[in-house]
């Protein structure tokens, strides 16, 4: 299987690779995926409560090529935009971004369910109800 | 000496020819292209002696005789024929056929055809160490019990059955026993004889030769097995196999076999070698790195390794001109991991990090060396972004984490 130039360029020069403290108050994380079905992804975000701006983004991945390659884009689209426009990063912008083929769009769903989970981890951390919309459907 | 990329290190998918065996093929293609079963010009002469010879030096290597080798396209198609062939033959005598979790889908796939015609398979499990128990194959047989099929080595993790025990099970019985010997034959002494073998299935490609042809043996006496054609036509192969002998092919096959043979006390050991130089160079540099299925039974060229917490398609990507191959799931079409090594109780989550090393005759320890410190690179690097290195790193038990999947 042939990757796209996107793909290949993530997995050579991940953006934002790291942790975040999951004990501060501002910082979301989700953790997404299981280790049997080869795909796990963790994707933190330092959100300002006041501006509801993500200020940082930080991942590690297990997984495919892909799957290291969705979670990198994904960290880089959230960094500097509101939670708001966070939740409106749909699986097929990802598609369509990185070029995945149809056996790696799993990889697309799951980088979209680990930014609703790393926003709804740090909504409950300040008391904010998670409609059902944005919870993590995988 | 710089080592030339890419290097390839996927010998049980297939081999590269052996310049020999190319040379021996050459003339089959020009001069000598008679059809084998021309019997009245010195061009059919020519062919059938070329095959003759073949056939002998096929015989030679498994301790057969001539007239039991059969030639066919290539392993699957030999898989074929020695399990559909007696199924049909023997349907009356009964209709049951012993196999077990791990074959090659070429017989996995032929017994779930069976079993749609009327046949019943008993899949038998493997251990914990990839082995088939003789003991599990003696409980199986019933009264209507006519073949069991067991591989001689697994193409994934290159662990060795019990072939002998097993044999002499089968004979006490009076059950034919085929084998599937694609991995072994040519690598390890395989003895039609000793190991009470019936049926031998045998690749070319496997072993240095050409792809598109193979080979398998049918046992004439003490017992005599007879087969049902799959392919019907002229009557080649004594009836057994039709179609123009691929004569090429055939001298390359029977060349491939005689290098084999000659040269499998050197070429063992130089596998050995070169396996214990990449196993040891890898388990000194990376920790949690687990050997997949019996050591001490293993093919020498083999070695099937899982490296926790690093998926194994973004560690072939990481090797990209390494050419090894990975059960890690997202390698294949269907997204599941290697049936073998969860057939073998390989957690899936470390079956996803399993890569398969092949190595092969024309590997050197330069290009081992450049393995491993390519490997130790790529997995480092992965580890650092693996979010379960980390976990377990802080001391939490992966197997216990709740996994939020749908």
């Amino acid at each position: 299987m042939a990757y796209s130039e996107k793909v290949v360029d993530h997995y050579n020069n991940p953006r934002n690779v790291g942790s975040l403290s999951k004990e501060d108050p501002n910082v979301g994380t989700g953790l997404v995926g299981a280790p049997e079905c080869g795909d796990v992804m963790k994707l933190q975000m330092r959100i300002n409560p006041e501006t509801q701006v993500i200020e940082e983004a930080k991942f590690k991945t297990f997984g495919c090529g892909s799957a290291i390659a969705s979670s990198s884009l994904a960290t880089e689209w959230v960094k500097g935009k509101t939670v708001e426009e966070a939740l409106a990063i749909k699986n097929t912008d990802i598609v369509r971004e990185l070029s995945l083929p149809p056996v790696k769009i799993h990889c697309s769903v799951l980088a979209e369910d680990a930014i609703k989970a790393a926003i709804g981890n740090w909504k409950k951390k300040h008391g904010v109800e998670v409609p059902e919309h944005e919870k993590a459907s995988h | 000496m710089a080592v030339k990329l890419p290097i390839y290190m996927d010998n049980h998918a297939t081999t590269p020819m052996d310049p020999r065996v190319l040379q021996a093929m050459l003339p089959y293609f020009t001069e000598k292209f008679g059809n084998a079963a021309s019997r009245n010009h010195s061009f059919g002469w020519a062919g059938e002696e070329a095959v003759e010879t073949a056939r002998q030096q096929i015989a030679s290597l498994i301790n057969a005789t001539p007239k039991e080798i059969i030639f066919t396209s290539g392993a699957t198609e030999s898989d074929n024929l020695m399990l559909k062939g007696v199924a049909e033959m023997y349907r009356e005598k009964g209709n049951h056929i012993i196999t077990q979790a791990i074959e090659h889908k070429a017989v996995l796939d032929t017994c779930k055809n069976l079993e749609k015609h009327g046949f019943e398979v008993t899949y038998l499990p493997v251990q914990r160490d990839g082995r088939v128990d003789p003991e599990d194959v003696r409980k199986a047989i019933r009264p209507s019990t006519i073949l069991i099929s067991i591989m001689y080595a697994n193409n994934e993790i290159g662990v060795i059955n019990p072939i002998a025990e097993i044999g002499k099970i089968a004979k006490e019985h009076g059950i034919f026993l085929a084998v599937d010997g694609v991995q072994a034959v040519g690598k390890i002494p395989v003895d039609v004889q000793k190991d009470n073998i019936d049926l031998l299935a045998i690749s070319g490609h496997k072993i240095y030769g050409p792809k598109g042809v193979g080979a398998l043996y049918v046992r004439r006496r003490n017992p005599r097995v007879q087969l049902a054609a799959i392919i019907d036509g002229g009557g080649h192969e004594r009836g057994m196999r039709s179609g123009t002998l691929n004569v090429t092919g055939i001298v390359g096959l029977g060349k491939a076999c005689e290098i084999c043979q000659q040269e499998m006390p050197e070429e063992t050991k130089r596998m050995l070698a070169l396996r214990k130089r990449l196993k040891d160079g890898l388990e000194a540099k990376l920790d949690e790195t687990f050997i997949n299925g019996s050591l001490e039974h293993r093919l020498p060229n083999n070695l099937n390794m899982s490296f926790a917490y690093v998926e194994g398609e973004s560690l072939l990507m990481g090797i990209n001109d390494v050419a090894v191959s990975s059960g890690s799931a997202c390698t294949s079409a269907t997204l599941e991991p290697s049936y073998v090594l969860k057939a073998l109780g390989v957690g899936e989550d470390l079956a996803h990090t399993s890569i398969r090393f092949g190595l092969g005759r024309f590997n050197t320890e330069e290009e081992v060396d450049y393995v491993i410190d390519k490997m130790v690179q790529v997995v480092t690097k992965l580890r650092e972004l693996s979010p379960l290195y980390e976990m377990a790193k802080e001391g939490i038990d992966i197997s216990k984490v709740k996994w939020q999947i749908a």
